[in-house]
């Protein structure tokens, strides 16, 4: 088991490395600088601006710079927000994103895991179906049209949860952004569960389990859940993919200060050192996340582990 | 034809079909156009007065010739990206399963590989760093799509390879590309086609996404996703700018979806027999 975990975080360098020299690479292809005003500056003014962000250096020089920085868990300074740095930035916006995201991801998996269960057991039900439609429903409608949707049913119309961040401390806040986060993963999980469940009670083992005369529930929790599990597991990594580009949206909607706001300011106000520092954070969280999914499936499922 | 017999591809063509006739004619049949403003009907409610179907924005500019650009816009977008995707997934995908061996194994690595980057985040890296270049859009989109078209034509291909008609082709003195393009790639057309239908949402969500953060196309072009940007802002006093857009883009993601889910059927189908 640890060598399977080593060996895996060993192959997560080439990709990272990868990451950051397409990322590197992009930010300094783009054409006009962080630092073009609208009225131009004096030659020597913005030499000296060059100098201290060694933008004078030619650029494998400039990208050896970057990654020792890296290697010591330094991003570098923001070019917008003066006197911040990048580590400055993230460490105060992570944690509101994580939070977000965390908290959509737990109510995605436990709802859409008994919703598909549920409708495994009864399929061509009526209840069935309607988990169904509503699953396809909510792949096919985008975050950025169910947020304000939602703002406008609950919080402008029948005003039960507040609209906005700021505009209240309460927990209440966190409420419609995290189900807009999760409605779409919801309708994965639910579908997918109810695909592998109702793969998994076909199979020989469970009918044995229900000729020993164990009930419906029982042979669900002890016997079909786990396996039905595994394409759930698998689908874990896309999964936390597509909830860091939601909370884009929905931190955008919602006015949450958290990573993906500062991703897409830092984007239109071409702070390339922020962006960059960005990118890579999500990357390597990305590669740990789904080593954390690999070495799980390895714990669910042993026969992984003999491999 | 067995195509026209699911019906979940007859509901789901025909609301396209029908989708973009409208968009492609509406604009042209219609009175208004998309860029005048008229500042006496500002943000004024969906009426048949005038043929203002959907209504007007906050500058007065009516909302269906709009709407139906942006729907051109999106599908064009949509369609193009994906045929990027395809060439890129399809070349890919034959020669890696067909050359097989260490060299797939290479490139299948790779593929592996770029799974594990944060698209997204590069795509929209892409548009700041080029000045949102309308074509990078395609593009970029389409370099995103590439990975499961390459992984489910590899698959397809190492089971093409081993048939008949490939070993008498290779008997006969064919060259490796040529059996490639002309003897294992019609053969992918089935499973192509299914995957297309479902890239093509895929594109349309990344695009639309892209235009509701600014990054994407530009005013006064425009796009469902800058539409329901705008329909976000204007939503408290004037539900419709945001319902309408809102829901054509949902109903054309939901019947793209359900006719790659049907084609899917069909040629399952098919191959069973």
């Amino acid at each position: 088991m640890l060598r399977y975990t080593l060996v895996r975080l060993l192959g997560a360098i080439p990709t990272l490395l990868l990451v950051i020299v397409l990322a590197f690479l992009m930010v300094h292809a783009a054409p006009g600088g962080p630092f073009d005003a609208e009225r131009a500056l004096p030659a020597d003014i913005e030499a000296n601006i060059a100098r201290a962000y060694h933008l004078d250096e030619p650029l494998p020089q400039q990208f050896l710079r970057y990654l020792s920085g890296l290697l010591q868990g330094d991003l570098g300074p923001s070019y917008r927000y003066r006197d911040y740095t990048v580590n400055d930035l993230i460490g105060t916006a992570f944690p509101v994103s994580l939070k977000l995201g965390a908290m959509a991801m737990l109510l995605a998996v436990m709802v859409g895991v008994s919703a598909g269960s549920a409708a495994a057991l009864r399929q061509g039900s009526y209840f069935d179906r309607t988990v169904m439609a509503f699953s396809m429903t909510g792949i096919s409608i985008p975050v950025f049209v169910v947020a304000p949707l939602l703002v406008l049913l609950f919080a402008v119309k029948l005003q039960w949860l507040p609209a906005g961040w700021s505009s209240t401390t309460s927990a209440s806040r966190i409420v419609l952004p995290v189900i807009t986060l999760a409605l779409p993963q919801i309708a994965y999980i639910s579908r997918l569960t109810r695909a592998s469940m109702i793969d998994v009670l076909g199979r020989d083992f469970i009918r044995t389990a229900r000729a020993q005369g164990l009930g419906t529930m029982t042979v669900v929790r002890l016997h079909a859940l786990r396996p039905a599990m595994l394409p759930v597991l698998s689908y874990m990594g896309p999964a936390i993919a597509a909830i860091l580009t939601g909370s884009v949206v929905v931190e955008e909607i919602f006015g949450i200060p958290g990573l993906g706001q500062f991703f897409v300011r830092g984007a239109l106000n071409r702070d390339y050192t922020l962006v960059l520092g960005i990118v890579v954070f999500y990357a390597a969280l990305i590669v740990l996340l789904n080593l954390v999914v690999d070495i799980l499936y390895g714990v669910i499922d042993p026969r992984v582990r003999r491999r | 034809m067995s195509l026209f017999s699911n019906r979940t591809v007859r509901v789901s063509g025909g609301i396209i079909f029908a989708i973009a006739t409208v968009a492609l004619l509406g604009p042209w049949l219609s009175p208004n156009d998309y860029l005048s403003t008229n500042f006496d009907r500002l943000l004024s409610p969906p009426t048949l007065d005038g043929a203002r179907f959907f209504g007007t924005d906050d500058l007065g500019r009516d909302l269906f010739v709009r709407t139906m650009l942006g729907i051109r816009v999106t599908l064009v977008v949509a369609i193009v990206a994906s045929l990027v995707s395809l060439v890129i997934g399809v070349a890919y995908g034959a020669v890696a399963g067909f050359v097989g061996g260490r060299i797939d194994a290479a490139m299948m690595r790779a593929v592996d590989t770029l799974y594990a980057l944060p698209f997204i985040f590069f795509v929209i890296l892409l548009m700041v760093a080029f000045e949102r270049n309308f074509l990078l859009i395609f593009i970029a989109i389409g370099a995103v799509n590439w990975l499961d078209m390459a992984r489910i034509v590899r698959g397809q291909t190492l089971s093409l390879r081993e048939r008949e008609f490939v070993e008498a082709a290779r008997v006969m003195g064919v060259s490796p590309a040529r059996i490639v393009f002309r003897h294992i790639a019609p053969n992918l057309l089935g499973i192509v086609v299914v995957y297309v239908t479902l890239t093509i949402p895929q594109a349309i969500l990344v695009e639309s996404f892209l235009s509701f953060l600014g990054l994407g196309v530009q005013e006064p072009q425009t796009s469902l996703g800058t539409l329901v940007d705008a329909g976000v802002s204007q939503m408290e006093g004037s539900t419709w700018t945001l319902l309408i857009p809102g829901g054509l883009l949902a109903l054309i993601l939901m019947s793209f979806n359900f006719l790659g889910d049907g084609l899917r059927d069909v040629f399952d189908a098919r191959q069973e027999t």
